[in-house]
């Protein structure tokens, strides 16, 4: 790596900090072996997409104008979601008046934003990971990196050089699990028919592990698998590729 | 067609717990997907025809009135008709009028989705003249009182045995031991029946594709050439299009074609398209003697200069149905009204208002599957979230939501007294889920826990550890 380390804002994101801060640290670890120094800026809390995806634009705009702002003194921002990282990337530009100074500022974040795994292979050239999971995983794309950001073939390339890891791919791996933020509260029942047809395919994988780079995907997935009592474990696939899969995985309790 | 778009919440319901409509709609993922995947993949230039789609698209829709009037004058000048209707209304008066004018009693009808939007065959009924569809899954539809549930694929929603029993159920003319098994048994059937209405028929009607501004040609693409002859045989031919139907120039119309049945069906081009100029001239063997053109704005024209032009690129080939897993959840009848899935959602609010259709533009993961195979690369979820901010302006989303959000973007915006709350939360819950690392029910998160257990936090935020550990 380059002499002075890359200095990296690392954009947390409100479910990651409120439901599995683990899958921060590992991002951390994974910055930080790959040559990078990481700050949290405390000013953070959330990218406003509960607002954003509402139609509350008013709000977004000012939940953006603190994310632009906290996030102004790094060379990168990066963070552990696809879908964090598209609505900064994709999303703030356009939420602001075309030639104004807060969407140049809003650009220049866009520009220097990234999720996680991709930024790893495809800005540091980070060609493998020091880490072990005798494990057979399978991998759901989740939306917004899969189509936003095109994040496909980057957690596969880094997932195949931890040691002892099986990927075995499910069928239909980028088609939707339901989610989609407020979606699965509103439309509880179509978001569950779109739930169990994913859940089919993660069984029908034969994998004992279920991997995504987005934790309300996975905790959307893993709440399902729970309540139909499978023993397939979820995790964040920054955990495995930081080789931190000793805690509980989603869902799972420490008994 | 009367809306029930309001109720698409109890709609879906329905069509999830409809065990007919869910057998039949598992092969819309297996068929349709896969094979405009091959299509797309079998040719080179597609991602390029794509973007020449678009472009010449949005050309047209900021020269609309020009084209139309090229269009007009064209027909005109073949020796047929023009009729401009504002209103659905307007174009279904105008349509009766000139059947009732010609002593109609039967019409044949091709495939139309603006004759859905201006409920043709209620008013053709209405005057005792009999319409008859001529496509097949139109034809099936017809016979059980139903509206089409997919743009291309009108009776994707039903399944052979279904169909069996309503042609044993209608053709009583016909020996009940026959055997209809095969779904090409049905196709001879249905094909025999319709062979005698096409002779019969004093007007046919068909849709449009595409109008050609340079030629005043309409254009139809059908797999069962059900639709040439239905415009061939009757001595009237009268064409339905809306609007936004025109391209300029044949070269252009090809573009289209080229890009069309990939996106529908995968196939490279469809069995049969046919286009027509004006009525029979004089050496033609066959034709009609008349052939008019009703154009329908119907709320097209003021969706023009809106965030909501780009819609009007729609060519109408259902890839965005096909690959909607809301779709594929609960089928095109749930969305309460013509037109179904990702453009229907787009579309519907515009052409009878958001407080009927709200629901629609909601009913979205923003997955994205939509615009990605969207061969006129509409921005469809965009536009969804276009719907979401006018519903917020006008107060239409729900009080709850508005409060819940208004509370959270509170404290969103207020960083560090956001993080004592969060840190707070993540205790609470991580309490009540015990060592479980799991919750089956948590307060106002009913919708989640409905089908899913909540996932129990670990205890500590992120950034109260990262202080612990000394970073600030």
């Amino acid at each position: 790596m380059s002499e002075s380390k890359i200095k990296v804002g690392l954009f947390v994101t409100c479910l990651v900090d409120i439901f599995r801060p683990s899958v921060g640290f590992a991002a951390v670890k994974l910055l930080e072996d790959a040559g990078c120094t990481v700050e949290v800026p405390e000013m953070q809390t959330c990218c406003g997409q509960p607002a954003y995806n509402t139609g509350d634009r008013k709000t977004s705009k000012e939940i953006a104008e603190k994310t632009i702002r906290a996030f102004e003194p790094y060379e990168y921002v990066v963070a552990p979601s696809g879908s964090c990282a598209g609505m900064l990337k994709k999303h703030y530009p356009t939420l602001f008046g075309e030639g104004t100074g807060v969407q140049s500022r809003a650009i220049a974040l866009a520009d220097k934003t990234h999720e996680l795994v991709s930024f790893l292979t495809d800005v540091l050239e980070v060609k493998g990971v020091d880490a072990q999971f005798g494990r057979c995983v399978t991998y759901h794309d989740s939306c917004s990196g899969l189509r936003e950001l095109k994040v496909h073939k980057q957690p596969r390339k880094l997932l195949s050089s931890v040691a002892g890891l099986e990927l075995r791919e499910m069928s239909d791996a980028n088609v939707c699990c339901g989610f989609g933020g407020t979606f699965c509260v509103k439309y509880p029942d179509i978001s569950n028919d779109m739930l169990t047809k994913k859940m089919a395919n993660i069984e029908a994988s034969g994998a004992d592990v279920l991997l995504a780079g987005d934790l309300g995907c996975l905790m959307n997935m893993a709440g399902k698998l729970k309540r139909d009592g499978s023993k397939i474990e979820v995790r964040h696939v920054a955990e495995v590729l930081a080789g931190e899969t000793l805690l509980p995985s989603i869902g799972e309790g420490e008994d | 067609m009367d809306s029930t778009a309001h109720n698409f919440k109890k709609n879906a319901a329905g069509a999830l717990n409809d065990a007919q409509l869910q057998r039949a709609l598992a092969h819309v993922p297996r068929g349709f997907v896969k094979k405009r995947a091959d299509a797309a993949d079998a040719l080179p230039e597609f991602e390029r025809l794509r973007d020449q789609g678009r472009d010449i698209k949005n050309h047209v829709l900021e020269h609309l009135d020009i084209y139309l009037e090229a269009f007009e004058e064209k027909v005109v000048e073949a020796g047929g008709y023009v009729h401009w209707a504002t209103t659905a209304e307007e174009a279904r008066n105008l349509v009766v009028r000139l059947c009732l004018d010609r002593e109609a009693e039967t019409v044949t009808k091709g495939k139309s989705m603006i004759s859905e939007e201006i409920g043709l065959n209620a008013g053709l009924e209405k005057v005792g003249i009999e319409p008859v569809e001529t496509d097949l899954g139109e034809y099936i539809i017809q016979l059980r009182g139903e509206t089409p549930s997919h743009l291309i694929a009108p009776a994707v929603h039903l399944n052979k045995d279904q169909i069996e029993a309503d042609f044993r159920r209608v053709h009583t003319e016909l020996p009940e031991e026959r055997n209809l098994h095969e779904p090409a048994s049905l196709v001879h059937e249905a094909r025999e029946i319709l062979r005698d209405k096409y002779l019969d028929a004093d007007v046919g009607i068909t849709g449009a594709n595409f109008l050609i501004a340079e030629t005043g040609t309409s254009v139809i693409v059908t797999n069962e050439g059900n639709g040439d002859l239905t415009q061939i045989l009757p001595k009237t031919h009268i064409v339905i299009a809306s609007i936004e139907k025109v391209v300029p120039t044949l070269e252009d119309a090809s573009t289209f074609v080229r890009l069309l049945a990939r996106s529908a069906t995968g196939q490279e081009i469809s069995n049969y398209t046919t286009f027509s100029t004006g009525p029979k001239r004089r050496g033609d063997p066959d034709g009609p003697n008349e052939y008019h053109v009703v154009l329908l704005d119907n709320g097209r024209s003021s969706m023009l200069g809106t965030e909501f032009q780009d819609m009007l690129r729609c060519i109408r080939c259902g890839a965005c149905l096909n690959h909607c897993p809301v779709y594929q959840a609960v089928g095109g009848h749930a969305y309460g009204w013509v037109y179904s899935g990702p453009m229907g959602s787009v579309l519907t609010p515009n052409l009878i208002g958001v407080d009927e259709a709200g629901h629609l533009p909601n009913a979205s993961t923003f997955c994205g599957r939509c615009e990605e195979v969207c061969p006129m690369r509409i921005p469809l979820p965009r536009m969804m979230r276009n719907w979401r901010e006018r519903e917020f302006e006008k107060h239409l989303t729900p009080f709850t939501i508005r409060r819940g959000l208004g509370v959270w973007a509170w404290f969103a915006q207020r960083p560090k007294l956001y993080q004592r709350v969060t840190a707070l939360a993540s205790r609470l819950l991580k309490w009540r889920a015990g060592s479980k690392g799991r919750m089956k029910n948590v307060p106002l998160a009913d919708g989640w826990v409905k089908y899913r257990d909540l996932p129990a936090p670990q205890g500590k935020t992120f950034q109260q550890m990262w202080k612990e550990r000394g970073n600030v």
